[in-house]
């Protein structure tokens, strides 16, 4: 039997129980009423003590949800989702605000426990007022968290601290109370509530998620990030997350996400908007390890996310990274729209598909300002019967002189049970543009498992090894504490049914 | 250290080796000689464990454990080294970190502890520095980008890191210059030493100026057809197989 | 879209219209097998109508100017002799309005059988119609509607067919004109031929050619097919070629689109046996408000096949140029090497192009890769032409020949190279008269 045959079939083989996110935390939960219609954007906008202009936008959202048709050119398949079975508002019963640690929900910290954050951190994440005011240990850069926990925000952490530099962190719920002339300015202009059926949808019942904001000439002195959970049964999770970089400002923010293994497919449909004024630079890391749902393709996330950003600015710069490993189905196509001249693009993404899952994934950028520039890396991972697509837009409209844009697309494909499927789209209205795209599909060879073999190395390190070295380029993107975790996520990701 | 009995071995169905009979004693240098297509390169995939290769008889001891019966890394990690005559590029794997994770494998397998990426470091600039390499190969993908003698003295680093039992040269010399040669020749006496054996399979009688044998076996048609000192390298190289042809 | 009642409609109706009209008169309406392949044909144009920019097959080429013209089937034959393009070699078939032209024509004494469709249309059961698409492809559906004639050759196993010319030529009429041609092609095992098509139409001339072609070429056969397309400046082409190649068979396609107001040339090839090959090479020369679309779909359904393609297109004026190109590989096609290249050179700051490769991979024992770039002529390299004391003009056009020559090096056959270098350099000395 050839070795990689024979890799597949051994790994096929613990499947099983290889995804470690997917206990379910015992917690007391509050739901709205099943299903989805005016009375329920109503009840979350009341719930949220919106006002009264934002529950108006959502009701526009969702008479245009309802007008608009589920999106069915992605190559993914899956069975009719009823909208109407399901909870569009579910949040942990926890009316005061924790002081110590004794007050938090004892299942919360468990589960905060058994996602691997440190004690400290833990005490962050469950809302320990003054918890995050010290540095970390080791003097390592301290990382401020936003924690979604379904459908709200359950705590932010350093707070204090980020606001003695001026810089908005925080729930968009909070923001909606406090800064509500900023939410109102940005929120909805680069997706506005009609671009596709699952951004109006989130437009119109969107519960929680991050807000950010870096004044003028202000480079964020620490990682934002915001760690995301669905939990509860039946629920959907829409989280609307808004990010603005003022001019000159920099912030690197990181996004990472589980759920428990249920043998029902549950709708993740987020949102999120990046807006960069002139000499602001946004660096946007993901890692989504959604439950995939297991070998026979039962239950799993449905991850159909919307990402765009916005350069607005001169010499403003989007860099999107993203390390696709979970979900049943992934649709998202992290996006930036070059407005400013010489504004800069720039999307790294690897995505493994494993078992039953399909991803269809990739990025568009729109050349509109002068010498603009965008590079594309994708390396895309097929492996037992999934199936993964990389699908891409560079346009070039007739005022983007002298843009350039570079795409790479890699497919790797490991068995033959699996696809891969690149599809790039390039429009380019203008003369003095360049545009250089190249795709290339590969297996692991043979003869480089037998290398590595023959150095002393199992078949399926071997394996983690070629395939990190495939994604190399884009793990570099990720910071370093987010790079150490992707590239364990990706070795236990093709435990699952590969070699 | 190393005993090959009536090993015969097929290669899609067609036979390679026709019983090939070679005792390697501890501490001891072979070379095997022979021409193109006389088997030498599928000696040194059966004995490493290479797919494709299919052994229809006899049998193979090293250190008195039947090696047929291991995995490729347990071989490895028993003290079985191949230099490989066309080492593989692995795009994006950086070579420190896989001769890091090759050596604790290995290091693991045997008992030993671990070493963490300072101490690997430590230990590979030793071995870069006794073996005239520069830093820089570390840097690098493994043989990504290569020239040929790059790609030869990154397998000749490689075993000077994982101190095997027993090398098998499989025509390492083949494409090298003089002084890539040396570097390679070096590496290998330099690990002489009574418990490490190594097998030179070479087609021409250069490289065994700088790594003296002590046996000289010659393979012609999938059999050992004659064995001797180290003068029979240079009658070879004197006389072409043919004169062995006509003996045998 | 249905078809109305009174009129000339235009569109879709209107070519339902007409069908209805002449159904019984259209050649083999009193076959079964042909009268009812028509109203299959009829009933997925019905369903389809024009394709529109929302199909995604369709999403860069917009095809409302034709289905806005309103078309009439040139029913009356023409008798003159219209000025004929340069031979390449002996045997020629000529068209003229998409009808066969015996008395132009040179098909005598040839190793193999070339005759007209309409003659041999009784012996056609089961071929006809054997590889085409009616109801994925409404143009196919459109053709096998109204086709009236067309080009059937047969090679028996073994024969070298030598070269063989297929010309089309459109006449002016008060009238714009639509006809549908449908050319079956069949090599036998180890059989060759060298087919060249030029299509040819006056200025001015608005008219449809909207050939179907169907070709088998069987087991280590091999077939060279150019077409040269040189159509009118007011005409359309819509070609579509479905290609089916043996083990160890090759098919070996070449497409220059210099002429039409706008054309697509689609052409689906299956590799359909092991070591079957296919190569696909274009050049697209494109000037004023010319469209021009390639779209090709390569279908590896079997080991070991290789298929290379590389496309170029040089836009002027205000034009828009259009690739597509797919690569299919199934399950069973281990070992598959494919490859395409596709490259846009843009004169002009009006010119437009849209491009969208596309692999699709079910094998895992694969080499495929794909390639696009899209910019203008190279400063660096113009100036250090003009630092030689080339003059800019002069410079510009051997960029651009420099450019086209990986396209047109790529053809195997020599013939078939000559007519293309020839066509090209047609090109340019046009362009740079009226320059």
């Amino acid at each position: 039997m050839p070795a990689v045959t024979e890799t597949i079939d051994t790994v096929q083989s613990v499947t099983e129980g290889a995804y470690k996110w997917g206990f379910e935390t015992d917690i007391e939960m509050e739901f709205a009423p099943k299903g989805l219609n005016e009375d329920i954007v109503r009840f979350i906008s009341r719930k949220k003590n919106e006002p009264a202009w934002l529950l108006d936008w959502r009701l526009k959202a969702f008479a245009m949800w309802q007008k608009i048709e589920e999106p069915r050119w992605p190559a993914v398949s899956y069975p009719p989702i009823d909208y109407q079975d399901a909870y569009y508002y579910a949040a942990p019963k926890q009316t005061v605000k924790p002081r110590s640690l004794d007050e938090v929900d004892p299942e919360l910290l468990k589960t905060y426990a058994k996602l691997g954050i440190p004690l400290k951190e833990q005490a962050i994440l469950a809302g320990v007022e003054g918890a995050g005011e010290t540095p970390s240990e080791g003097g390592r850069m301290p990382v401020a968290v936003d924690a979604v926990f379904d459908s709200v925000s359950v705590a932010t952490t350093f707070k204090a601290r980020l606001e003695k530099e001026g810089i908005i962190f925080c729930s968009i719920s909070e923001a909606v109370q406090n800064h509500p002339e900023l939410v109102r300015q940005y929120l909805g202009t680069v997706v506005p509530q009609g671009d596709n059926f699952y951004a109006a949808l989130n437009s119109a019942v969107f519960t929680d998620g991050s807000f950010v904001y870096i004044p003028k000439g202000v480079r964020c002195p620490m990682e934002l990030s915001t760690y995301f959970r669905i939990n509860a049964k039946s629920t959907g999770q829409f989280e609307r997350t808004l990010i603005i970089a003022d001019e000159g400002s920099t912030v690197s923010y990181l996004e990472g996400c589980t759920a428990p293994m249920r043998d029902e497919n549950q709708l993740h449909a987020a949102v999120v908007e990046l807006v960069a004024l002139d000499d602001a630079t946004i660096k946007y890391s993901t890692v989504q390890n959604w439950y995939p749902g297991d070998a026979e393709g039962r239950g799993g996330i449905y991850n159909f996310v919307t990402k765009r950003a916005q350069c607005r600015g001169r010499r403003s710069k989007v860099s999107w990274t993203q390390v696709e490993t979970g979900s049943a189905i992934t649709w998202k196509y992290p996006s930036c729209v070059l407005l400013g001249d010489d504004s800069v693009g720039e999307f790294y993404s690897v995505a493994i598909t494993n078992n039953r899952q399909q991803a269809d994934t990739g990025t568009k950028m729109i050349h509109v300002g002068k010498r603009t520039t965008s590079t594309i890396v994708s390396k895309g991972i097929s492996a037992g019967r999934g199936q993964n697509t990389y699908r891409g837009l560079v346009r070039v409209a007739p005022t983007a002189g002298s843009a350039r844009n570079f795409t790479q697309c890699d497919s790797l494909l490991i068995g033959d049970q699996c696809g891969a499927h690149t599809v790039p789209y390039i429009e380019n209205r203008c003369m003095t543009a360049k545009v250089e795209h190249e795709a290339t599909t590969s297996r692991i060879a043979e003869d480089q498992l037998f290398y590595c073999r023959q150095r002393g190395l199992s078949e399926e390190d071997a394996v983690g090894l070629i395939v990190n070295g495939f994604c190399r380029e884009v793990l570099k993107e990720l910071p370093m504490e987010f790079a150490v975790e992707a590239q364990k996520l990706l070795q236990i990701s093709l435990e699952g049914s590969v070699g | 250290m190393l005993k090959i009995e009536g090993l015969t071995a097929e290669v899609e169905g067609k036979q390679i080796l026709k019983g090939v009979d070679l005792e390697v004693p501890a501490g001891e240098i072979h070379a095997i000689m022979g021409p193109n297509g006389s088997g030498k390169s599928t000696l040194s995939y059966v004995l490493s464990g290479r797919e494709g290769y299919e052994i229809t008889g006899g049998s193979v001891s090293f250190n008195g454990v039947d090696l047929l019966a291991m995995e490729p890394e347990e071989r490895a990690a028993a003290g079985l080294f191949l230099a490989f005559q066309y080492p593989v590029e692995l795009p994006g794997v950086g070579n420190a970190l896989f001769l890091r994770t090759a050596l604790n494998a290995v290091r693991k397998a045997r008992g030993e502890s671990e070493l963490d990426a300072m101490q690997f470091l430590k230990l590979a600039r030793e071995r870069l520095k006794a073996l005239h390499i520069s830093e820089d190969m570390l840097k690098r993908g493994v043989n990504v980008g290569f020239s040929g003698g790059e790609k030869k003295r990154n397998e000749v680093l490689q075993m000077a890191l994982l101190q095997p039992k027993l090398a098998i040269l499989d025509e390492t010399d083949s494409g090298l210059d003089i002084d890539a040669l040396k570097i390679v020749a070096d590496g290998v006496n330099a690990l002489r030493a009574p418990g490490f054996s190594a097998l030179v399979i070479t087609h021409y009688q250069r490289l065994l100026d700088y790594i003296v044998p002590d046996r000289v076996h010659v393979l012609m048609q999938g059999r050992i057809v004659q064995s001797g000192g180290p003068e029979l390298a240079k009658q070879l190289e004197a006389e072409g197989y043919a004169s062995v042809q006509a003996a045998a | 879209m249905t078809a109305q009642p009174s009129g000339h409609p235009s569109g879709a109706a209107g070519f339902l219209h007409r069908f209805e009209g002449l159904r019984a008169r259209l050649p083999g309406a009193r076959l079964g097998f042909v009268d009812a392949l028509r109203g299959e044909a009829a009933e997925a144009f019905r369903q389809q109508g024009f394709p529109t920019r929302r199909v995604e097959a369709w999403k860069y080429t917009d095809l409302r100017p034709l289905a806005a013209a309103g078309f009439d089937e040139p029913l009356t034959a023409v008798d003159s002799a219209p000025d004929l393009p340069p031979a390449h070699g002996a045997a020629r078939a000529v068209f003229v309005d998409g009808r066969f032209r015996e008395d132009l024509s040179a098909l005598d004494g040839l190793p193999y059988a070339a005759r007209s469709l309409a003659e041999t249309l009784p012996g056609l059961a089961g071929r006809l119609g054997g590889l085409a698409r009616i109801d994925a492809q409404p143009m196919v559906a459109l053709n096998t509607m109204l086709f009236e004639d067309g080009l059937v050759v047969t090679v028996p196993a073994g024969v070298a067919g030598g070269v063989l010319d297929l010309v089309s030529v459109a006449t002016a009429s008060e009238r714009p004109e639509a006809f549908h041609p449908r050319h079956l092609i069949r090599l036998g095992a180890g059989a060759s031929l060298t087919l060249i098509e030029t299509a040819t139409g006056p200025a001015k001339a608005r008219y449809l050619h909207n050939p179907v072609y169907e070709i088998e070429v069987a087991a280590g056969a091999a077939l060279t097919h150019a077409q040269l397309q040189q159509e009118g400046d007011a005409g359309f082409q819509l070609s579509t070629v479905y290609a089916r190649v043996d083990e160890g068979g090759t098919y070996d396609n070449f497409t220059l689109n210099a002429g039409a107001r706008l054309v697509r040339n689609e052409i689906h090839a299956i590799l359909a046996g092991p070591k079957a090959a296919c190569h696909m090479n274009g050049a697209q020369l494109l000037q004023d408000g010319q469209h021009a679309d390639t779209t090709t779909v390569l279908d590896h359904a079997a080991p070991d096949c290789a298929s290379r393609q590389t496309y170029k297109t040089v836009l002027a004026g205000r034009s828009r140029g259009v690739f597509q190109g797919k690569i299919h590989v199934h399950q069973i096609a281990q070992r598959t090497d494919g490859y395409q290249m596709n490259q846009a050179l843009l004169l002009s700051p009006e010119a437009e192009i849209d491009s969208k490769p596309q692999l699709e991979i079910y094998a895992d024992d694969v080499k495929c890769s794909h390639g696009a770039t899209v910019g203008e002529i190279d400063a660096e390299q113009l100036f250090y032409l003009r630092s030689r004391g080339i003059p800019e003009a002069r410079a510009r056009a051997l960029l651009v020949e420099a450019f086209l020559k990986e396209a047109i090096e790529g053809v195997q056959d020599e013939t078939a190279r000559g007519a293309l270098d020839a066509a090209v350099t047609g090109w340019w000395q046009r362009q740079e008269r009226a320059a």
